[in-house]
């Protein structure tokens, strides 16, 4: 198990990058803990697959380093790392069983006969798979696989950190929380640390202490699933977690004071200076939406029940704003006004947060 | 559950059946109705029963025909398959090499196969030709219009030279249909680059590896213009394989009752064999 710290990290795939956007990766500085679990978060092609190569060492980056417990690793090989790694699709060698393909990573290790054995057997008990050992692997279904993959990683007890790159994409969805639940359980198990890398809020935020959220190929915010719910960094952050999102409409500042439209808008706390050549917007959870006598002129569209809550779809000044109500809430036809809580209202210039 | 019985479906597959009866069925037909009688011209038969199929499979020429072909088809079996898959994995997976290496390796399917036979001939005659003469001037004699080793030799080279592109495609496909994942996950596993052929390569290419060798089996036994163009069965009846003999005793000689009993023995056992390695081949997958 090791700490694991990036320092200064960029990559590009081109030879000679030139602008922003030739970067596949920008510059990032991260400290993973020992035996933490992280997610990294984000849409396809935000560089969380870069990443996670990167630390694996199947990718060299162009610049920085990576060390694990403070040891430089960035020119060593993927089996020098000591890592595991749990691919999207489950990679297993067909023509084994279930017991050979875990043995496998310790056998190419040299390891002796009775050590691997005993690995063996208790990662299949922890796995579940101890009564298809001798089973060829190639008949086993998609999660048994994926299984399998897994516990090819956790075999190495000295393993430095296991990665998994979407691991829940081909499986069936009533097996996916399943398997999620045992991912999670096996981090309690054995405290190794590891890194989920996934497009879906859930997994992420079910499974990590800390979520890493990347948006091309930068790092937008790295906190706790409490931290990305209540604060989100960026007006990014606000529309990628939850559903529906954050809503994110555009405001004045006059007097340090926050306006929609000509509505004064209060916020928890002050608003700094320098902020009047930025692009200007507050950000507001639905669930911190209410209907209201006074406050923002609003038009109701629809309501949409999800069966926890209403969903109601407003238009205010243009912009379209989500407003959560519960059965007992009355729901307003036609015209009416949203209030928003001003502990959980932010100020984004250039959709970054400055107040709030 | 009732079914609709649809009998226009029989439209649909008519013209494919009257292809196939023509193509194969009707021919085939045919060759079983000769096969079972003696004809000395003017269409005049006579019944004859199996006495053809006890007389080839008892005589002496058929036996060596028969392992002649046995042996040239196990030689360049075993060469081509390892050989083939050795060449497609040094074959680069990405980057302006591969259309190269590609082409390369189509140009020997391309050249029409009397062509084959008849560039073999010249290249290989020992006063003139480039492998011949190259060989003699290394102190070795060699002639393979004269002694049967040579031209079992050249025979097989030219097969090899032939055919092995075949194989090198079909495994070259399977390899390049491997995802990436594998070799990143045997990376991390540790494993050494015989692990990675043997776990990982190997058992992905099994599909296109059983076809390939189905195929090289097929097609070897049936070998016949190279031949007849390089060597004409010779020198004496050395590289006279099933098909050169079956042509002899069918066009050479006319003796269409034996000729036919020939081929429906040859027919049947390409089709025996075929089955056999299909069924070893397939028979993991089923369970």
């Amino acid at each position: 198990m090791a700490k694991i710290t990036l320092e200064k990290l960029r990559h590009s795939y081109l030879s000679n990058p030139s602008e922003a956007m030739d970067w596949a990766l920008k510059e990032l500085n991260i400290d993973w803990s020992d035996g933490g679990a992280y997610a990294l978060l984000g849409p396809s092609g935000c560089g969380k697959t870069t990443l996670l190569n990167i630390i694996s060492g199947l990718l060299t980056p162009s610049e920085g380093r990576i060390r694990f417990d403070g040891r430089d690793v960035t020119g060593l090989a993927p089996v020098e790392r000591n890592i595991a790694q749990v691919f999207q699709f489950p990679v297993i060698y067909d023509t084994m069983t279930v017991y050979d393909n875990l043995a496998f990573p310790l056998r190419n290790r040299g390891v002796e006969p009775a050590r691997v054995d005993q690995r063996v057997r208790e990662i299949a008990r922890l796995l579940e798979l101890d009564d298809m050992l001798s089973k060829r692997a190639a008949g086993l279904t998609a999660d048994g696989k994926q299984k399998i993959s897994m516990g090819r990683g956790l075999v190495r007890d000295d393993v430095n950190v296991i990665m998994f790159d979407e691991p829940l994409t081909v499986i069936d969805p009533h097996l996916k929380w399943k398997l999620r639940s045992k991912i999670k359980e096996l981090h309690q198990r054995v405290r190794a640390t590891m890194i989920y890398v996934t497009h879906d809020q859930t997994e992420a935020l079910t499974f990590a202490d800390q979520v890493v959220v990347m948006r091309e190929g930068e790092v937008v915010q790295i906190g706790t699933p409490v931290e990305l719910f209540e604060r989100p960094a960026h007006t990014f952050v606000g529309h990628f977690i939850g559903s529906p999102g954050m809503n994110v409409l555009p405001c004045e500042l006059r007097d340090g004071a926050t306006f929609v439209g000509d509505c004064h808008v209060p916020l928890a706390g002050p608003v700094g200076n320098g902020l009047a050549a930025a692009k200007l917007e507050l950000g507001v959870r639905p669930e911190f939406v209410h209907f209201a006598e006074k406050g923002i002129p609003a038009q109701v569209v629809r309501t949409v029940d999800t069966g926890r809550y209403r969903v109601v779809e407003t238009r205010a000044g243009g912009v379209r704003v989500y407003v959560f109500c519960t059965d007992d809430d009355v729901i307003p036809e036609g015209s009416t006004h949203l209030a928003f809580d001003p502990a959980r209202t932010g100020l984004y210039a250039d959709s970054w947060l400055v107040a709030g | 559950m009732n079914k609709t019985q649809n009998q226009r479906a029989w439209l649909f597959v008519a013209p494919v059946l009257a292809l196939v009866a023509f193509n194969a069925l009707i021919p085939l037909m045919t060759v079983v109705n000769y096969s079972v009688q003696e004809t000395f011209g003017n269409n005049i038969f006579f019944w004859q029963g199996v006495g053809w199929f006890e007389d080839l499979l008892r005589s002496d020429r058929f036996q060596a025909a028969l392992a002649r072909q046995l042996v040239f088809t196990a030689i360049i079996l075993t060469i081509e398959i390892p050989l083939g898959v050795a060449i497609a994995l040094t074959m680069p997976r990405k980057g302006p090499w591969v259309s190269v290496c590609l082409v390369l390796m189509a140009l020997p399917l391309l050249i029409p196969w009397n062509v084959v036979g008849a560039m073999w001939n010249i290249f290989a005659l020992p006063e003139v030709g480039l492998l011949g003469k190259a060989i003699n001037s290394l102190g070795i004699d060699y002639n393979m219009t004269r002694q049967p080793m040579a031209a079992w030799f050249t025979v097989i080279l030219m097969d090899v030279w032939h055919w092995t592109s075949l194989v090198v495609l079909l495994a070259y496909a399977g390899l390049i249909a491997i995802p990436d994942a594998y070799y990143q996950a045997a990376k991390i596993d540790g494993a050494k680059p015989w692990a990675v052929f043997r776990h990982i390569q190997l058992p992905k290419m099994k599909q296109v590896l059983t076809i390939a060798i189905l195929l090289r089996f097929i097609d070897s036994f049936m070998i016949y213009t190279e031949v007849f163009v390089l060597t004409g069965g010779g020198p004496g009846n050395s590289t006279t394989f099933l098909s050169i003999d079956l042509v002899k005793v069918a066009l050479g000689q006319f003796d269409l009752g034996p000729a036919a009993a020939m081929s429906l023995i040859y027919f049947i056992m390409t089709l025996l064999a075929s089955w056999v390695f299909y069924t070893v081949m397939t028979r993991n997958d089923a369970r």
